[in-house]
């Protein structure tokens, strides 16, 4: 039987359909490449068990000639959405033991198509972070590593870097992600996989555990453009229990993949290629340029002029709805409770003991800019600051179709290479902060390797609810690129 | 903007975080340098401009005011860390 690891979702689905192999086989293969890749600590919580019971039933609705869209195909949950029955940590201490008495609408609507679940992917804490370092659980490690020094092991990127990994490792066909300020795109581009942010109100965040709402969307992470397409297909669509939750069709993703680009204008953005910009980076966004012009499209160079502020926006904002967000967790309705002399008492100890570093500082932070006084210096302002890099897009999409950068400043660095100068850390999403600030759907490729063998990743940006000329132009560049490498040992 | 022992120690408290009387002056240290890195934005003219708060032009839905939704007692309970007789459990609040 040919390696089932190794095959698309597309190419899986025709495989089941053909009955080249049932979903239960399909199935036991990821559970084996699960189990021999516990290294990379993907998962947080593993559910083989369930996973067979699914498949099996899956194979059973693909005989009686009812199979879903999804039917048989082993996927990875992020653990922020709420499981039935499934631990849930969102990576926090403070989440011990929280299991959901409800599913959430993302991970429903992939029952609904038949998906089969694997288990819970590790990520950063309550998704603050880029590296998956923030976890309680320990970071995820990237699969892939340098040529110069195979022995150091590299961080997945983050927040989604249990999900980056496991797909990208091959332990899971396609993953959920999270992507608030680009934790969807970056852990993508370090793991050589591709992700999508869609448009914010296209997937439910309804069971999402919450980081900063008006920021917060799901995606799907997968290997191929086709395949991510497939899953958003499955996972998008209006639903009422989120009041943020657009009532628009879900268009057939897939088909939008023509391989033709022709005419179509590509935004190139002068703020997105800073002095020092890494060369590789930038001579990969050089040849992204060209292998769009070769299939017909026209380059056009445009400017976003507040690029440079939607880094502090972001971490206003962001932080000032994460601290309210996170005022829940007080040792009273579900997680870790710390006794305390009396309610507050408990209360503190509780949320000193249960939060982790990071997510610490940002309630701090959050806190801060929302109290009476600073409120209109901080929150305030930045949301009007927010509204003109919001503006900004909206006036370049008046003269192109897709805009084109980087995913990710650099490709994935060490675990122990990382500094305890938060705003150092942030910069990774320097590229990808703006497009959630602005609430538009950005997709990461992998493009090549670097010269050290590590995986680097571009980034389309679309018009809202336009993921499909995204697709379309990822698919093209997909072609162009050729991506085939894979991480040692895959 | 640098903050003092005292700010960060209100900050604390309005997070209802405990933080050890010495990791205070580490902490200010670091929140300050993010308030000095989010400062920059005062260079930005934003006079008459509405401020964001939301991407989506949708304005809230509404729907009807009818029960969808209860009697989960049981669900709601399940994953308190000291649930009895049907209720949440707290440290005493009255004397």
């Amino acid at each position: 039987m040919t390696n089932l690891t190794k095959l698309t979702i597309a190419g899986a689905l025709n495989g089941l359909s053909k009955g080249e192999f049932t979903a239960e086989e399909l199935t036991e293969a990821h559970i084996k490449a699960t189990e021999a890749k516990r290294a990379l600590n993907a998962f947080i919580t593993e559910t083989p068990d369930m996973a067979r019971d699914q498949a099996k039933e899956s194979d059973a609705r693909r005989q009686a000639g009812k199979a879903g869209a999804l039917d048989g195909i082993p996927l990875g949950i992020k653990d922020l959405f709420c499981t039935k029955g499934v631990l849930t940590s969102a990576a926090s201490h403070i989440l011990d033991g929280f299991t959901p008495q409800y599913e959430s609408t993302v991970t429903a609507n992939l029952k609904a198509a038949g998906a089969v679940s694997l288990g819970k992917l590790n990520l950063d804490e309550f998704a603050m972070g880029s590296s998956n370092l923030t976890s309680y659980y320990g970071g995820a490690v990237n699969p892939w590593t340098k040529t110069s020094d195979p022995s150091a092991k590299l961080v997945p990127g983050g927040s989604s870097g249990g999900s980056a990994a496991a797909v990208a490792a091959r332990m899971v066909m396609g993953a959920t992600g999270t992507d608030t300020g680009g934790s969807i795109r970056q852990p993508a581009a370090f793991c050589g996989i591709t992700g999508i942010k869609p448009t914010y109100g296209r997937c439910s965040r309804w069971g999402v555990v919450a980081f900063a709402s008006s920021l917060d969307q799901p995606g799907p992470m997968a290997r191929t453009v086709e395949d991510c397409a497939l899953l958003l297909g499955a996972m998008a669509g209006h639903d009422p229990k989120d009041s943020t939750s657009a009532p628009v069709a879900v268009p057939n993703f897939a088909a939008a993949l023509t391989g033709d680009i022709r005419g179509l204008k590509v935004g190139i953005p002068q703020e997105y290629r800073p002095d020092g910009l890494n060369a590789e980076v930038s001579q990969a966004w050089e040849q992204g340029i060209q292998w769009l012009k070769d299939a017909g499209a026209t380059p056009v160079e445009i400017s976003l002029p507040h690029t440079k502020y939607a880094l502090p926006v972001y971490y206003i904002v962001a932080p000032a709805e994460a601290s309210s967000n996170l005022a829940r967790y007080d040792g009273v309705r579900f997680g870790l409770r710390v006794p305390g002399t009396s309610l507050d008492d408990m209360y503190k100890k509780t949320r000193a003991a249960g939060f982790g570093k990071e997510v610490r500082r940002r309630i701090m932070i959050g806190t801060y800019v929302l109290s009476a006084g600073y409120y209109d210096a901080y929150y305030a302002k930045a949301q009007k600051v927010r509204r003109l890099i919001a503006e900004d897009f909206t006036k370049a999409f008046q003269t192109v179709d897709v805009i084109l950068t980087p995913t990710a400043p650099s490709a994935a660095f060490g675990m122990t290479e990382t500094t305890d100068d938060p705003v150092t850390m942030w910069l990774n999403d320097v590229f990808t902060i703006p497009t959630s600030l602005a609430g538009l759907p950005g997709l990461s490729l992998p493009v090549g390797l670097n010269s050290d063998g590590l995986p680097l990743g571009l980034q389309l940006i679309g018009r809202p609810f336009d993921e499909e000329t995204l697709f379309k132009v990822a698919g093209v560049m997909e072609t162009a690129a050729s991506f085939t490498a894979v991480p040692e040992g895959v | 903007m640098s903050l003092d022992k005292g700010t960060v120690r209100a900050i604390a408290e309005l997070a209802r975080i405990d933080v050890p009387e010495d990791e205070l002056d580490h902490l200010a240290g670091e929140l300050s340098g993010i308030l000095t890195f989010v400062e920059h934005l005062s260079e930005v003219n934003t006079d008459g401009i509405a401020p964001m708060n939301s991407v989506a032009d949708l304005g809230l839905p509404m729907r009807a005011d009818i029960v969808t939704d209860g009697n989960q007692a049981e669900a709601v309970l399940a994953n308190a860390p000291d649930a009895m007789d049907g209720f949440f459990t707290v440290p005493k609040v009255v004397e």
